[in-house]
């Protein structure tokens, strides 16, 4: 890996996750550097989005998953007894593939995040706003209408603003689940110069299945494949000379 | 023998007519009580107290008792119903045991005929709980331990509960899953998520639950028979522990205790058009409310 004495951000080790009788994530173990994009990759059901889901422990809202293995943030077992999910998802934000913005005002949702930690000031909160909105690189197209509704925006601004949404509780860790999915190219590249800038302050791990942006965002690539990681390594080397065959026969386009 | 052509015509014309019934049976209703009842209705009869025996004037006083019996009904019904549909949706799940029990309670609630409401309306807040306020609190004297306005209105209350219930699970469940999950991924409790994104988002569902169930409720006279309507009272509720006329009740007695039936015709025709007229908005607007609802969802 290069240069490999970064600092590491999550470690996983010996990850298994069960969901009723299936056994969806194998043995994965994984290490994310610190302002460093990872990509996960890999065909639709290889566990890639469910993997990102122990991140933050999302996958504890769901009935029937049973979770083995220990996942460290900043070398705590972020599984451990005792640990508070809720300061954990505030240090682990988290971005879905449908943009989700609550049905409230462009500036209530952004700074709904930052109020239910108990911000109350309003001049902090405004500035606050301002700066995540300028972050995700939307504020000059808001700046305007912040008190209309977000479900007025254009789906890439939707997301953007989702992001923003993400940034206002100030996190370290961002995990994007297809983030742009579902978006027209020109808001897809938007997304990604976004994701470009932010590595500077967050850890971002992006799950995709479109391997040129993987290509083009991330610094390490996770090649997923039926609940095991079967590959992981720079994204250059990743995509220029994988070690493994599947990993090969997936970004060449033979199969997924 | 007739032919195959006929016995499907006879068919046809048979369904119609059994479809007919029932339209047939609503215009009687509504002409029969409008034609009796409307030239009834002044300022006057919907203003006054009854006099002579109640043989004359209005009903002001069963107005005012109905619309005291469902707000209070409401106060009560509404926020336990709403807390019972957010535990049942949000905190349980639904192949749990628990969910189960509480479910099927609530659907054997809603088919308890509304008689033994009454009865257990005067069983339970009557005698055991106002008995042993009495005895607690006023050394034996009668005082919580006979009929009243607020027994009669937790009685009811308790009628019309699985109609919130249901209503207000029914509007939970048109909250996308997604946007809880961004509330909780923002580091949000359970609790702030419902709290901020669900029930903003069922709003209209509470509304058209309560709207449901005091419309359920206005109309029901069993209930309220032993816990605490009143034949005639000289002056309207001013306290819990006052009893009420309300209009189902008044129309009830003045049909079968009216010291002079024939002479009251009039009053029992537009008392019940008044009634009618109450439920009918209340059940329009929460259809009305529903309709939006459903609309926003497929949206």
């Amino acid at each position: 890996m290069t240069d490999s004495n970064k600092t590491l951000k999550l470690t996983v080790r010996d990850l298994n996750l069960h969901y009723g009788i299936k056994h969806a994530l194998q043995d994965v173990s994984i290490d994310i550097r610190e302002h460093r994009v990872t990509a996960f990759i890999g065909p639709s059901g290889c566990g890639k989005s469910t993997f990102l889901r122990t991140l933050n422990r999302m996958n504890d809202l769901i009935d029937g998953v049973k979770i083995k293995g220990s996942v460290k943030l900043d070398g705590q077992d972020i599984y451990a007894n005792g640990v508070d999910t809720v300061e954990l998802r505030k240090r682990v934000g988290m971005i879905f593939q449908k943009s989700n913005p609550f049905p409230k005002s462009i500036y209530e949702n952004v700074a709904y995040g930052p109020r239910i930690h108990g911000l109350k000031d309003k001049a902090t909160l405004d500035a606050l706003v301002e700066k995540s909105l300028r972050q995700a690189a939307i504020w000059d197209e808001v700046k305007d209408e912040l008190h209309k509704s977000a479900l007025a925006l254009s789906g890439g601004q939707q997301q953007r603003l989702c992001i923003a949404r993400a940034l206002a509780v100030d996190p370290e860790v961002l995990l994007m689940d297809e983030p742009a999915s579902a978006l027209d190219p020109l808001a897809t590249s938007k997304i990604e110069e976004l994701v470009y800038e932010l590595k500077d302050r967050y850890t971002i791990v992006i799950v995709t299945h479109n391997m040129q942006q993987a290509a083009r965002v991330s610094d390490d690539t996770a090649f997923f494949y039926m609940g095991k990681l079967i590959e992981f390594d720079a994204t250059e080397r990743i995509f220029t000379s994988p070690k493994e065959r599947q990993t090969e026969d997936y970004i060449t386009g033979r199969f997924g | 023998m007739l032919s195959k052509r006929i016995k499907g015509r006879l068919f046809v014309g048979f369904t119609a007519f059994c479809a007919f019934i029932g339209v047939a049976a609503v215009a009687w209703i509504l002409g029969t009580i409008i034609w009796g009842g409307a030239s009834h209705i002044t300022w006057q009869f919907l203003s006054a107290a009854p006099t002579e025996g109640m043989t004359e004037g209005g009903i002001f006083p069963a107005i005012f008792g109905t619309f005291m019996l469902v707000i209070i009904m409401s106060i009560v019904g509404v926020p336990v119903g709403t807390i019972t549909a957010i535990y049942l949706s949000e905190y349980t799940n639904r192949q749990s045991k628990l969910a189960q029990v509480i479910r099927f309670a609530v659907n054997t609630l809603a088919g308890i005929p509304a008689i033994v409401f009454g009865l257990f309306g005067l069983g339970f807040f009557i005698q055991f709980t106002g008995g042993h306020l009495d005895r607690l609190f006023y050394s034996g004297e009668l005082h919580w331990s006979q009929p009243n306005i607020l027994w009669a209105s937790l009685t009811l209350a308790l009628l019309t509960l699985p109609v919130v219930i249901v209503s207000v699970e029914e509007a939970i469940k048109t909250v996308p899953r997604e946007l809880r999950e961004a509330s909780l991924a923002l580091g949000a409790t359970r609790w702030e998520t419902i709290w901020n994104v669900v029930l903003p988002g069922s709003f209209s569902g509470i509304l058209t639950g309560a709207i449901l169930a005091v419309s359920r409720g206005a109309g029901e006279v069993a209930p309220i028979l032993f816990t605490g309507a009143a034949y005639f009272l000289p002056h309207l509720p001013t306290q819990f522990s006052d009893q009420f006329m309300e209009l189902g009740y008044h129309v009830f007695i003045m049909t079968t205790q009216s010291t002079d039936v024939e002479k009251t015709i009039g009053i029992q025709y537009a008392t019940t058009l008044v009634l009618l007229a109450l439920t009918f908005t209340l059940n329009f607007s929460a259809i009305a409310l529903r309709a939006r609802l459903r609309k926003r969802t497929a949206a």
